[in-house]
């Protein structure tokens, strides 16, 4: 199997896009992947669109897509593991180079949620799970399924509202700083304790927003990502898992099984040893849809012990300077999230970051060239984590 | 109110959004409006309301016997797995026609939520608490909890009940 490398890497303004449709959203992404990889279209030998939709017009996406950006007629396919949904399109964009089929393809994300009205929205998302046994009788929403893991995991390791604060602070606090994010504004503790309750413990500032946004990056095969550039981001491994649909089916509500099985699936295949494992990184991104999920994806990576998540956020460790620097792009809390996108969106961060060409107080210390992405689909339906470097695979 | 009520003022409202830009359209010839940041939206003219149709035949005697007042679940008789929500396969024997067994009445909570921000086909009802227990045999439910009070841990029954204003037969958790 072949190494395989991003060469470029696309980004759009996030936040409500009511200035572009889904075609034209993607295509600022799409451009700027190409001009940073210095391809033209012709050179892109497959495409895949990531898109959950539902909320938006086109039925086919990637069709309509590809027809505005002229990659007609190469392969595509639109792919769909709701909130992972762009790792799920860069994983197929990765396998197919890493299998030899092509040397070059393009994955982008896309969403565009703010073609309905948000009450439809939060009816369409509370759709996720089972749809019959949780929301048709039982009406549970998304922010629902989230509160259920942190009522969990407060009453058992007994962290507070406060320490989920923390998280939302820390990723404003970078969300500020970054000019793509949807919402360039700090927040204070006073201001997170007042907000307004959406399902308890959960209020609206531990929740992502609705968002509108597309992210980019072109891969490459080792022998074409050498001849195209100087600076290439491998794909040193990625793990995968699912979990069950029906929440109450899970054992446990105070982690997510799914995503702790991927990231030691990807951490087996990098040579990362589990307990260990933030000394390998310079920077993470991971899944903060609600803040009890980025505490429970600092246990699920190996970062913190368990019941020891919220510590390391009320320690201020993952800021930059602290142990592993998470979410300094402001995070899904602040940067916003477009559920297809998203994955993407933290692949091109982690990209940059890794270059140094991350915005201004965003920027990680780079000393081992490493980086990593923690996207969970769903409440840990999917899960899919990927480790970036600049250093070449030796496999 | 009635469920009757409820469905008439929600399509009400869709009706006023719809004669509002009918309006649109005779005054300037197009259904495009305004958003809040100034840009241009066409409001799409053709419009979907779906119901789907979800077939239940494998587990009819569910829905019976809720009418009797009783929760029940599945059972394979080969690996002992129940199963709840029920379901008439079991994927790890690869058999089917599987044994009902009542759910027990007891249990404990182990995670809760009460939903302020409803989904507006949920609108109708007040703030509801959403439990998940895991009942005397080890099978987790989820479902609402009708009470005041509400903690981890708490000791719940669960209770076939009739749900207002629909009126349709489900089951809910209670405080012991
Ligand atoms: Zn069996």
């Amino acid at each position: 199997m072949r190494n395989v490398a991003i060469v470029g890497t696309g980004h759009t303004k996030f936040g409500v896009r009511t200035d572009v449709n889904l075609q034209e959203l993607a295509w600022e992404a799409i451009r700027q992947a190409l001009e940073e990889a210095n391809l033209e279209q012709k050179d892109i030998q497959y495409f895949v669109v990531g898109n959950v939709g539902s909320w938006s017009a086109e039925e086919l996406p990637a069709v309509v897509i590809g027809e505005y950006s002229d990659l007609v007629p190469k392969g595509t396919m639109r792919v769909e593991a709701a909130c992972a949904t762009g790792s799920a399109a860069l994983r197929d964009a990765y396998l197919a180079i890493k299998s030899g089929e092509v040397d070059i393809a393009l994955a982008v994300g896309v969403e565009q949620m703010h073609q309905s009205p948000n009450p439809q929205v939060v009816e369409l998302i509370g759709r996720a799970g089972d749809y019959f046994w949780e929301f048709e009788n039982f009406g549970l929403t998304f922010p629902g399924y989230y509160a259920l893991y942190a009522s969990a995991y407060m009453a058992k390791y007994g962290a507070k509202e406060e320490d989920l604060g923390k998280i939302a602070i820390k990723n404003h606090y970078y969300g500020a700083r970054n000019p793509y994010a949807q919402f360039q504004k700090e927040i204070t503790m006073e201001e997170y304790l007042k907000s307004k309750p959406v399902a308890y413990p959960l209020k609206l500032l531990d929740s992502s927003p609705i968002t509108d946004g597309a992210a980019a990056v072109v891969l490459a095969s080792e022998e074409v990502a050498k001849e195209l550039t100087d600076s290439p981001v491998w794909i040193v491994s990625q793990g995968v898992a699912s979990g069950t649909a029906n929440l109450s089916k899970r054992s446990d509500f105070t982690h997510i099984d799914a995503a702790e099985i991927a990231a030691k699936e990807a951490y087996k295949r990098a040579k990362i040893e589990f307990e260990n494992a933030w000394k390998y990184f310079d920077v993470a991104e991971v899944h903060d849809c609600f803040t009890i999920a980025e505490i429970m994806a600092y246990e699920d990576l190996g970062f913190a012990k368990r019941g020891e998540g919220y510590l390391l956020a009320r320690e201020k460790q993952t800021y930059i300077g602290g142990k592993v620097p998470v979410n300094v792009d402001g995070g899904l809390k602040s940067k916003g999230h477009p559920i297809g996108a998203t994955g993407i969106s933290m692949a091109v961060s982690i990209t940059r970051q890794l270059l140094d060409r991350a915005p201004k107080g965003t920027q990680a210390d780079i000393k081992n060239g490493m980086g990593l992405t923690h996207n969970v689909g769903g409440t840990g339906h999917y899960a899919y984590v990927t480790i970036f470097s600049t250093r070449r695979p030796s496999s | 109110m009635m469920i009757n009520d409820i469905r008439e003022r929600l399509q009400q409202q869709i009706s006023q959004l719809i004669i509002a830009l009918d309006g649109i359209v005779k005054t300037t010839g197009m259904p495009i409006i305004t958003d809040k940041s100034g840009n241009p939206l066409w409001v799409d003219v053709r419009e979907i309301t779906l119901r789907y149709q979800i077939p239940v035949k494998k587990i009819q005697k569910f829905f019976e016997g809720l009418k009797e007042g009783k929760v029940l679940a599945t059972k394979c008789p080969k690996c002992n797995t129940i199963y709840f929500p029920p379901q008439d396969d079991c994927p790890k024997c690869k058999m089917s026609n599987l044994e009902w067994v009542e759910m027990p009445n007891e249990g404990e909570l182990v995670a809760y939520t009460i939903i302020n921000v409803k989904p507006p086909s949920f609108s109708h009802y007040s703030d509801y608490i959403i439990g998940i227990a895991k009942m005397a045999n080890g099978v987790n439910i989820t479902a609402w909890v009708n009470s005041k009070e509400v903690k981890i841990g708490m000791k719940v029954r669960l209770k076939v009940i009739r749900r207002e204003p629909e009126g349709y037969i489900t089951y809910e958790l209670e405080p012991i």
